[in-house]
């Protein structure tokens, strides 16, 4: 059975995941993680994350570079609002060419080579552009400040049809629908659920398997008499759009775009968030995106005195060493638990937390399962 | 009929001669295999059939086209497929997925840009991946994950991609390497059936047993230089391959 | 002319530190196989080296004297360091001198965090792809990055050059030129000429002794050698703490240069494995020569004649000329044909 050109099982996973994503609001609010601006940042960060999994996890190309798509982006979207209009659809649509656009460009250069040598194109590519946007390209990006809206601002498909905002600094607003709070969260969790239906296609279309067998044997590919270069840069040309995508979805939210988000290190955050959900897979990415957001949001919002209260059933001098060394990881030591958090799933389970759900799975059915001690169930790629 | 000409190839590798004037005409629908001690530059004049190498002088012609300088994919699609000496598969898709995409990848090489369709098991292509799983005896395992093949069912696997694209020409590049008693009697049984089907081999072996129970032709390549090519009996009782074998070879 | 020597001197103590991190990473890559992104770490870390002994050094004895007063009329406070009150003179040109002191700390210091570094991490790498090689070593960089960060705090700490050396010198009069045209600050001629020493101290060693030569061997054929039955493992202990040491070193007496602080590593990171690529993955001599180069280039990309006709290239020279070497001769200056050529 196939409905909308879906299996079953696809078709289940996606109407699942649709069902989480707009009850969000509600199923995370007993974990603190209910309010708009955190779901937000999961929508546009999941979205990032999966479009990066293309490149990464399904064709096996390490691209240090994204975050500058992303700063791309938010940089075109707030352009658009500056000149054409405040609603969010020209600003996201074109927010996503640009990132197209730019991942074209960098991408043709950088596939010419694979593996290391790629990814430290990518990375002087990275870096480029942000000290362009940073330092060089201050006219077009306000450099360090940052680019902002401004009262004067033409927008011109705005007045076009009539609309005035007035003295006032206006945030984005779909015909009418002002894109803050909620109503800005269920914007972008439309924009990821279209994106989560493109990603399941992809994954199961002819490109899908060619990329996957890029990945596991480029040689092999190539004298199978494929040539997998317009592969790698249709891959990496999409998820430069959703880079870029995710980008406009910031600006959008939060009408404000900085260089700072384009610096390599941002882009390791991406990696982190594919490989922490299990790269290749097709929730992975979300999952960790909206994993590693949530910690962020509750480590750093942590202080002594919170530490304190969780550990005062300790005995005093136990408390105080816990509570020395737990402070060490949070607030502004959030970084350096996002940085354990890389070493320990690199290195303990690289395949992420899919491949974790899919163990403990394995090991259920094998003491619980019929017969028992059954072989390893098949691959899949869920 | 010729299909495969190599004329005056030469290849130095600074001082070294690996290749000295060899040439060499394959005929179409034979097996032909190219033997020689180590070192003598078989592998060498493989490379140079497959884009891998360039060599200094001469021509590789396959049906009237050259060989030379040209990217690998363009070779395939030439017709010319090739086996590695380790198996080259996809090993971490499945056999069934292993062999559709050799039956995706277009003669012509264009690039399809079909993200919308879905790949059907059971489709037209699906259906004759698990036929030609089916063909080189590992039908029941379409749905294993390649990598977890012994070297002799990654063999069968690898030439079961190759076969599904009709080749012309089928390169092996010591196909029996490292395998066992068994395995190698398999592989020699699949060969066969390639052979009767038509197609072109060029064979690099070491093992004679598989030579001698294969090729319709055989040429000795020894420090560069091919010093006999004829039928198998002939090169046998060859007093030039004795020599060349001092010790090499078990006949 | 004058202005163009003033350049050259200029890239060449960057220039020096890039050379030695990107020596550093080369022998890593071309010995080990392994994609280090926590190297830039290291040389972060022999940086705080520097500064843990400058701070032992200046640890103060608090002393009443009640012959001095305040403003307040309170006795006053006099500080004074401990080395200078036990050591007199002598302790006060120890303080002085803490940085190049620094090298004696950082040596055992630096081959002993290399040396758990590879025992407890790097090791457990060799076969595993080299994607999962660098994002488990930038998890690395980032944990010592914070780690150093909540220690010494977010902000730069300056450290001073001794003062015999802290002036300028006059190298145009050394060399003939007109006095006071071309004046260089006399730290960074020195660094220029101890990233030399350390250079060549490597090559020496690779070269000489029978140590080298096994490391050198490693580099053209990993493979090889170990099936030769030599044990790879405890060598590649020692060569990663050499490397490591070699990248304390570097950052160590760089500090009277660029006060440090704790993103240096990172700051430094990119720029040196752009050098490595540039002067070619697996050549030493490459990844020394495009150092020095690199790091003289970027200082002409930030004269002002040229930063007037091409406004912010000192940003975007190097990735640049990265990109460039990349996609039009990708084994680098010196790097080995057919190395990652396809």
């Amino acid at each position: 059975m196939k409905i909308f050109g879906l299996k079953r099982k696809d078709l289940l996973l996606f109407v699942v995941f649709s069902a989480v994503v707009l009850t969000s609001r509600y199923l995370f609010a007993p974990f603190g993680a209910g309010y708009p601006d955190l779901l937000q940042k999961f929508a546009i960060y999941g979205i990032f994350a999966l479009g990066f999994n293309i490149l990464f996890g399904l064709t096996g190309y390490l691209s240090f570079g994204h975050a500058a798509f992303l700063g791309v982006g938010s940089y075109t979207a707030v352009w658009t609002f500056k000149l054409l209009s405040m609603n969010p659809v020209p600003a996201i649509i074109l927010a996503t060419l640009a990132g197209g656009v730019f991942a074209a460009a960098i991408g043709f250069v950088s596939l010419r080579r694979s593996g290391i040598y790629f990814s430290i194109l990518t990375l002087a590519f990275a870096q480029m552009c942000y000290n362009l946007a940073y330092s060089v390209l201050t006219p077009i990006t306000n450099g360090e400040t940052g680019l902002q809206l401004a009262q004067s601002d033409p927008r011109v498909l705005d007045v076009a049809f009539g609309r005035d905002y007035g003295a006032v600094l206006p945030p984005s607003d779909l015909f009418g629908i002002v894109m803050t709070g909620y109503s800005g969260f269920y914007f972008c969790a439309v924009v990821l659920i279209v994106c989560f239906y493109i990603v399941i296609r992809l994954f199961r279309s002819p490109i899908g398997l060619m990329l996957r067998a890029v990945k596991s044997n480029q040689n092999r590919l190539d004298y199978t008499g494929v040539n997998s270069r317009p592969y790698t840069l249709a891959a990496f040309v999409i998820s430069g759009m959703f880079a870029g995508l995710a980008g406009g979805l910031l600006a959008v939210t939060d009408p404000l775009a900085g260089a700072e988000r384009m610096q390599w290190t941002a882009s390791g955050e991406v990696v982190l968030m594919t490989i922490l959900g299990g790269s290749g897979t097709l929730l992975g990415p979300v999952i960790g995106a909206g994993a590693i957001k949530y910690f962020e949001n509750i480590f750093s919002a942590f202080n002594e005195g919170i530490l304190n209260s969780a550990f005062s059933f300790l005995p005093e001098t136990l408390q105080h060493i816990v509570v020395s060394v737990s402070s060490l990881f949070v607030g502004e030591g959030w970084h350096l638990t996002l940085g354990a958090l890389f070493m320990l799933i690199v290195i303990f389970l690289p395949g992420g937390l899919m491949e974790g759900f899919r163990r403990l799975r394995n090991l259920a059915v094998r003491l619980f399962g019929p017969g028992g001690g059954g072989s390893e169930p098949k691959p899949e790629t869920t | 009929m010729s299909i495969l000409s190599v004329k005056n190839v030469n290849k130095s590798f600074g001082g070294l001669r690996a290749l000295n004037e060899v040439n060499l005409e394959i005929e179409a629908g034979t097996v032909h295999a190219i033997i020689g001690p180590n070192g003598a530059g078989k592998s060498t004049l493989l490379n140079c059939f497959v884009g891998r190498l360039d060599p200094d002088t001469g021509t590789v012609d396959f049906d009237g086209k050259s060989l030379l300088g040209i990217t690998p994919h363009e070779i395939n699609q030439a017709g010319v497929s090739r086996v590695f000496q380790t198996p080259e598969i996809f090993g971490d898709l499945t056999l069934h997925e292993n062999v559709m995409i050799p039956a995706f990848a277009r003669r012509d090489g264009s690039f399809a840009l079909n993200a919308w369709r879905r790949v059907k098991p059971r489709g037209p292509i699906g259906d004759k991946a698990i036929q030609m799983l089916e063909d080189v005896g590992l039908g029941e395992k379409a749905n294993d994950v390649a990598g977890q093949l012994s070297r002799g069912d990654k063999r069968r696997l690898e030439l079961a991609m190759c076969l599904i694209q009709d080749p012309k020409l089928l390169l092996l590049d010591e196909p029996t390497a490292g395998m066992a008693r068994a395995d190698t009697n398999n592989t020699i049984d699949l060969m066969k059936r390639i052979a009767e089907r038509g197609v072109t081999m060029v064979v690099i072996e070491h093992d004679m047993h598989v030579v001698f129970s294969l090729a319709d032709r055989i040429s000795v390549l020894a420090q560069g230089t091919v010093i006999a090519e004829d039928e198998p009996e002939k090169i046998k009782g060859n007093p030039k391959v004795q020599d060349a074998y001092l010790g090499g070879a078990h006949l | 002319m004058d202005a163009i020597l003033l350049q050259i001197l200029n890239g060449l103590d960057k220039g020096g530190a890039y050379a030695l991190i990107a020596l550093g990473l080369t022998i890593i890559f071309g010995t080990l196989g392994v994609v280090n992104f926590a190297h830039g770490a290291l040389f972060m870390l022999g940086a705080f080296c520097a500064v843990s002994v400058k701070a032992l050094l200046s640890l103060n004895k608090i002393t009443i004297d009640p012959t001095k007063t305040t403003a307040w009329g309170t006795p006053m406070e006099v500080r004074q360091p401990y080395v200078e009150a036990w050591f007199g003179d002598f302790g006060k040109t120890l303080l002085d001198y803490s940085v190049p002191l620094s090298i004696l700390i950082a040596i055992p210091i630096m081959l002993l965090i290399g040396i758990i570094m590879e025992r407890g991490l790097i090791r457990f790498f060799y076969r595993r792809p080299h994607a999962e090689q660098i994002l488990v070593t930038f998890g690395l960089a980032i944990v010592l990055q914070e780690i150093v960060k909540s220690i010494f705090g977010a902000n730069p700490i300056p450290q001073p050059a001794p003062d015999t050396v802290n002036g300028m010198i006059d190298f145009g009069a050394m060399i003939g030129i007109e006095a006071g045209n071309v004046v260089y600050p006399a730290w960074r001629l020195i660094y220029f000429l101890f990233s030399l020493f350390i250079v060549a101290a490597m090559f020496a060693f690779l070269q000489f002794t029978t140590f080298g030569m096994v490391v050198r061997a490693g580099m053209a054929d990993r493979e090889t050698v170990g099936l030769l039955g030599i044990d790879i493992d405890r060598r590649f202990t020692v060569v990663f703490g050499l490397a490591a040491i070699v990248a304390g070193l570097a950052g160590a007496m760089y500090t009277p240069i660029l006060s440090p602080d704790y993103h240096m590593g990172m700051d430094f990171l990119v720029l040196s494995f752009v050098v490595v690529v540039v002067g070619g993955m697996g050549s030493l001599g490459g990844a020394v020569l495009a150092g020095f180069l690199l790091g003289i280039l970027q200082s002409f990309a930030a004269m002002n004649e040229v930063k007037n006709v091409l406004p912010g290239i000192d940003q975007i020279v190097i990735y640049l000329i990265a990109v460039v070497i990349l996609l039009v001769r990708p084994r680098g200056l010196m790097g080995r044909k057919g190395v990652m050529e396809h």
